[in-house]
């Protein structure tokens, strides 16, 4: 019996029935603590059980139930919990599986209930979900550990004292409140991929972390397009982590990634999944950033990609989610396509606008766009603009590299 | 559990509002008030006099400060209020999206509090 890989793999399923059985998320944390500790003593000397998991949750429920019974005010709670407990802790395979899988979807539809501030829902998604540690959590948003607990009860407090309840949410709800969940996941994701915090390790686990969210998410709730759509997405951009950085650790573009590196199996079912999640109906701003990725991650080089139709796909971006930042994609995307003075004028017309003073993509886009152009003093000056604003340490190294490039080329010029 | 649904709506638009429009809007507040009274939902609730009706009154070192209008003077005001008997957030919620006002206004969901509710779980 591999201990830690059951801890690891269950912990979260077996928290999700906790907190329905008990309905209180810190008397499930602890109750399970204290279930793994009799485990820990019993099962070397007495043998694992068949069924660890309803093992384990049965123990945790016993431990609540004495718990409760030991302080007069909790008893009609205790005798509660005796009942339905009973009902829902028979170890029926299947039955089991279905429960447990609606558990984890309660669960998810709690943590990410729009009455949380959208950072607690993010963090307790991670901490009961996925069971990643607070301390985990608070490295990888930059956030001091105690800052970090502080945010996890004071959201438990509000679930428990609003009435937040423990439930998957009506048919008639269920698009908007799971559309509230994908935009969890999809911040949990972007963190780990695009994040500002140094330390690669955690990184990887919050990307590793949203796509089996992800695949909870499809897997639990079929014919869910929009879901399907960013399951795709994650994995699609997922798929390139290996050629985004080099051995030294500094950002690669994607036009000089090697495309050997990237994992061929995990774009074959990115883009399965893709086309489903679109023959399926989805149209939203996943589905689209997906089709785009799709695109890249099939293409043999940079120079074959369908740059014309990734393009026209950020115009359908735009049409739905205005935002300068893909308007910097698009631009990018039109110089890709043929015209690098067309691209170079977009992105001058976004500055002038000045809605994105402070997004070092925009100067880092102008600059690269100038250095095609062979204007280099003003493709320099774009870079040392860009590296002002920029403050992910992989993305300065790239900046300074590109600058002293330019330089170079600039003196030997002259 | 109890929830105190704080309807808030603009005076100045309301107040541009049509007779007949006022009297099919209070006609649908008495359809959703009587559903609500049904379910044993509805605990109390009323529209409010207007702002210009308001009065605030402030105790400082044992001296009573009374002064006109409102405490703060916002973009919408307080018009009115459900208190209403829900079993979870996600009920009260479903209630506060059927208040008419809801659809120019805006309605704050909170809990009544109860004393000592962290500790009975």
């Amino acid at each position: 019996m591999d201990f830690e890989k059951l801890h690891r793999e269950e912990s979260g399923r077996i928290l999700a029935t906790l907190i329905r059985l008990l309905g209180d998320f810190d008397l499930a944390e602890e109750m399970l603590q204290e279930a793994y500790a009799v485990a820990l003593q019993k099962w070397p000397s007495e043998g694992t059980p068949a069924n660890p998991r309803a093992w384990l949750i049965s123990t945790a429920r016993h431990k609540a139930i004495d718990r409760l019974r030991r302080d007069q005010r909790f008893e009609r709670k205790a005798e509660e919990i005796a009942k339905t407990a009973e009902i829902a802790a028979r170890p029926e395979s299947d039955r089991e599986e279905e429960m447990l899988g609606d558990d984890r979807l309660r669960l998810i539809f709690t943590c990410c209930h729009p009455s949380l501030p959208m950072e607690a829902r993010v963090a307790l998604t991670l901490r009961t979900v996925c069971g990643i540690t607070t301390e985990e959590i608070s490295r990888a948003f930059l956030v001091p550990v105690a800052t970090m607990a502080q945010r996890l009860v004071r959201a438990k407090g509000k679930i428990r004292d609003a009435g937040i309840p423990y439930r998957i949410p009506s048919s008639e709800e269920l698009r908007d409140r799971l559309d509230g969940v994908l935009l969890v996941v999809y911040l949990i994701f972007n963190e780990g991929y695009l994040g500002n915090s140094g330390d690669a390790l955690i990184r990887r686990e919050l990307c590793a972390e949203a796509m089996r969210l992800g695949r909870v998410l499809c897997g639990l709730l079929p014919r869910q397009p929009e879901a399907q759509a960013l399951l795709g997405l994650m994995l699609l951009q997922d798929s390139r982590r290996d050629a985004r950085v080099s051995a030294e650790g500094e950002l690669v573009l994607l036009e000089e990634q090697d495309r050997s590196l990237w994992h061929q199996e995990q774009i074959q079912e990115g883009t399965q999944i893709v086309e489903s999640a679109l023959r399926g109906g989805a149209v939203g701003m996943y589905a689209v950033q997906a089709s785009i990725a799709a695109l890249h991650a099939n293409a043999k080089t940079a120079k074959e990609t369908d740059w014309p139709q990734i393009a026209s796909l950020y115009d359908v971006l735009l049409r739905g989610h205005p935002s300068p930042v893909v308007e910097v994609n698009r631009a990018a995307a039109v110089a890709m396509a043929g015209s690098v003075e067309e691209g170079l004028a977009l992105l001058d017309e976004i500055e002038k606008r000045e809605e994105l003073k402070e997004f070092h993509l925009l100067p880092a886009a102008q600059a690269d766009l100038l250095r095609r152009l062979g204007r280099l003093p003003e493709a320099a000056e774009a870079y040392r603009r860009s590296l002002r604003l920029a403050t992910n340490d992989i993305e300065r190294r790239f900046l300074r590299r590109r600058l002293a490039e330019i330089e170079m080329a600039n003196g030997a010029g002259t | 559990m109890q929830y105190l649904l704080l309807i808030y709506h603009s005076e100045a638009e309301f107040g541009k509002t049509t007779e007949a429009d006022k009297a099919a809007l209070y006609q649908e507040y008495g359809q959703l008030r009587e559903e609500l009274s049904g379910k044993g939902q509805f605990v109390g609730g009323s529209q409010l006099a207007s702002t210009t009706m308001a009065t605030t009154v402030r105790v400082r070192d044992g001296k009573r400060v009374v002064t006109d209008g409102p405490f703060a003077e916002t973009k919408e005001q307080l018009g009115g209020y459900f208190l209403v008997n829900a079993n979870d957030l996600d009920e009260a919620i479903a209630i506060a999206a059927r208040i008419p006002s809801a659809r120019n206004g805006t309605i704050e969901v909170r809990p009544i509090a109860v004393r000592g509710k962290a500790v009975e779980a």
